[in-house]
């Protein structure tokens, strides 16, 4: 998707999805007041997915890799940041806001950096030897978030560990009936930030300029003297380390984190990246919220159907436009 | 006539810029080049020229390094080149528009020429006496500027190629089939930018279908047929020789 748009050139259909889901929703939900709460914990639900896709989707548009281990970063992140904030108790249980984002700023820093080093090594040793190889390349990113996974209990231990929401960040704002949770704020507003900074990176410079045109035509990139395979590099880390800081977000949003946790996202991402259209950030973006706020009324209505409604969401799309929301041409 | 663009300082070694020797190239199971031998000479503009099929484009992505040659040598400004990765090449200062035209249809035209500009990192930055040159040759560049390239015509897009091709100085100029879609008008101003570019001593290679256009601008020829060169010379030569283009040529021209 191109952000340096006009806006007679804006496909707007697909943002109108957003508040049209939110809408229908509206009198199957009855309540105004729990619709208010959904919609909010759908939408936090669906930025973070989207700091966790983000990556994904441009890695796939970038080099046609196929990461289905990228959830390995989602845990790690999660579970490098139980170890920080654990560190730092007398933070994260301070009853002052301010005290409590200072515990989760360096946590989200160190889980990104891990993440990212080890995104590096990932690219490095189990995704370059498959360049091309789609089968291959699903097989062994699939067995590198094994490996992963087993490290991670090695070092944290096979079971359930809590991450408990910083002090401050806990309870809810209530605005008449409808109960606002705070962190879930946070996390759009997070969110947001992370969107606003790739939106400027991908659209006001050199670097994004050249991303986007390599997810367009990776060979005339290359012809124009440029050297795509270290993009790729760059783009593959910062997507891991965004992967750690949703994962971060995400085990503070489930207030405790599993060894397994990146395998349970994964689904949800692939249905995001699918939705939005592969390489596209924009389409990540639409398809995330949508899936977010899917969740969450359907956790309400129908709690059984709730995995199947984001399918079942991801197959109407698909109908309506098969290559996602905003397909990315020359693929 | 507006600016001329500044001349590209070139080491002299040798009188061939661009030289390759028995290349053959494999796309797969198929053998597609069988020993091509191609001098390019320094500052001149030479032709190249075959029926659809012959392996031209082939030989231009061999050069590029898209395709790896399998045998055979390929030498640009004394250096090999044979096993050299793509982004290298282009930057021994080879611009090269394919026979697609590369075009980002996502991208504005703007974009797209700043991605061609390799040393501007904004819009700004791009030499603006070079940019106004481009847009006296190709006004649809400048008209266009801000749209998406995507709606661009199919002669507008071989402009913005060509153009992309020309907005920093390079050494070697590439282009498959710069003529293809364009209006004659068009082709005017088209063999116009050749003509200034090679006076300014870039040294330009092109693929051409239209024998006419090759005439008027060609100072050398190879003549490509079955993977190979079957004809090499001056282009003043062949435009004369009427059997002589009737044999090599057949009716694909």
């Amino acid at each position: 998707m191109n952000f340096d748009f006009n806006f007679k050139d804006l496909d707007w259909k697909p943002l109108a999805l957003v508040p049209l889901l939110a809408l229908l929703a509206l009198p199957l939900v009855g309540s105004g007041s729990t619709w208010l709460t959904l919609t909010v914990a759908g939408l936090a639900m669906g930025m973070i997915v989207f700091i966790i896709a983000s990556g994904l989707t441009l890695v796939f548009g970038l080099m046609d890799v196929l990461n289905f281990g990228h959830g390995v970063f989602i845990a790690l992140g999660a579970f490098v940041a139980t170890s920080v904030l654990g560190s730092m108790t007398d933070w994260t249980q301070s009853a002052e806001l301010w005290r409590n984002l200072v515990a989760v700023f360096p946590a989200m820093l160190v889980a990104m950096a891990v993440a990212g080093a080890l995104g590096l090594a990932f690219e490095r040793f189990i995704v370059r030897p498959v360049y091309g190889q789609h089968l291959k390349q699903i097989l062994i990113t699939m067995g590198g978030m094994i490996i992963g996974e087993e490290i991670i209990k090695v070092i944290w231990g096979p079971q359930q560990i809590p991450l408990p929401l910083p002090e401050g960040m806990r309870g809810a704002w209530l605005w008449g009936d409808a109960a606002i949770e705070r962190y879930r704020v946070v996390a759009v507003g997070v969110g947001l930030l992370v969107f606003g900074v790739l939106a400027y990176t991908l659209n006001r410079t050199k670097i994004g300029l050249l991303i986007r045109a390599g997810v367009q035509d990776r060979e005339m990139v290359e012809s124009l003297g440029y050297r795509i395979r270290r993009l790729f590099v760059g783009v593959f880390v910062v997507g891991s380390a965004l992967a750690g800081l949703g994962g971060v977000m995400w085990g503070l949003y489930q207030q405790n984190v599993v060894p397994q946790m990146g395998a349970q996202v994964n689904v949800l991402i692939f249905i995001v990246i699918i939705i939005g259209g592969l390489g596209s950030t924009g389409g990540a973006l639409i398809g995330a919220l949508l899936v977010g706020l899917m969740a969450n009324y359907t956790g309400f209505l129908l709690p059984k159907l709730a995995l199947f409604s984001n399918i079942a969401l991801m197959v109407a799309v698909l109908l309506w436009r098969p290559q996602g929301v905003y397909p990315v041409t020359n693929r | 006539m507006s600016t001329k663009p500044s001349a590209h300082p070139s080491a002299n070694q040798g009188v061939n810029l661009l030289e390759l020797k028995g290349v053959h190239t494999h796309i797969g199971a198929y053998h597609i080049l069988h020993g091509v031998d191609l001098a390019v000479p320094r500052g001149q503009l030479t032709m190249l020229l075959g029926r659809n099929g012959a392996g031209k484009t082939t030989t231009l992505r061999t050069i590029m390094g898209l395709w790896q040659a399998s045998q055979g040598s390929l030498h640009f400004d004394g250096r090999d080149i044979s096993k050299m990765h793509t982004p290298h090449i282009a930057g021994l200062d080879i611009a090269y528009v394919p026979e697609n035209m590369g075009i980002f249809s996502d991208l504005s035209v703007k974009e797209n020429m700043l991605l061609a500009a390799r040393k501007a990192s904004r819009v700004a930055q791009i030499d603006e006496q070079r940019l106004q040159w481009i847009f006296g040759l190709f006004p649809a560049v400048q008209k266009f500027w801000n749209h998406p390239a995507g709606k661009l015509s199919g002669g507008q897009k071989q402009m913005l190629a060509v153009s992309r091709a020309i907005v920093e100085p390079r050494k070697l100029l590439i282009i498959d089939e710069p003529s293809k879609g364009l209006a004659p008008v068009m082709i005017n101003n088209m063999i116009d930018a050749f003509a200034q570019l090679k006076a300014s001593g870039v040294t330009i290679l092109l693929v051409e279908q239209n024998i006419n256009f090759a005439k008027r601008l060609g100072d050398t020829v190879a003549v490509m047929d079955d993977g190979r060169v079957v004809h090499a010379g001056s282009m003043a030569e062949l435009a004369e020789d009427e059997a002589l283009q009737r044999s090599l040529l057949g009716l694909a021209l």
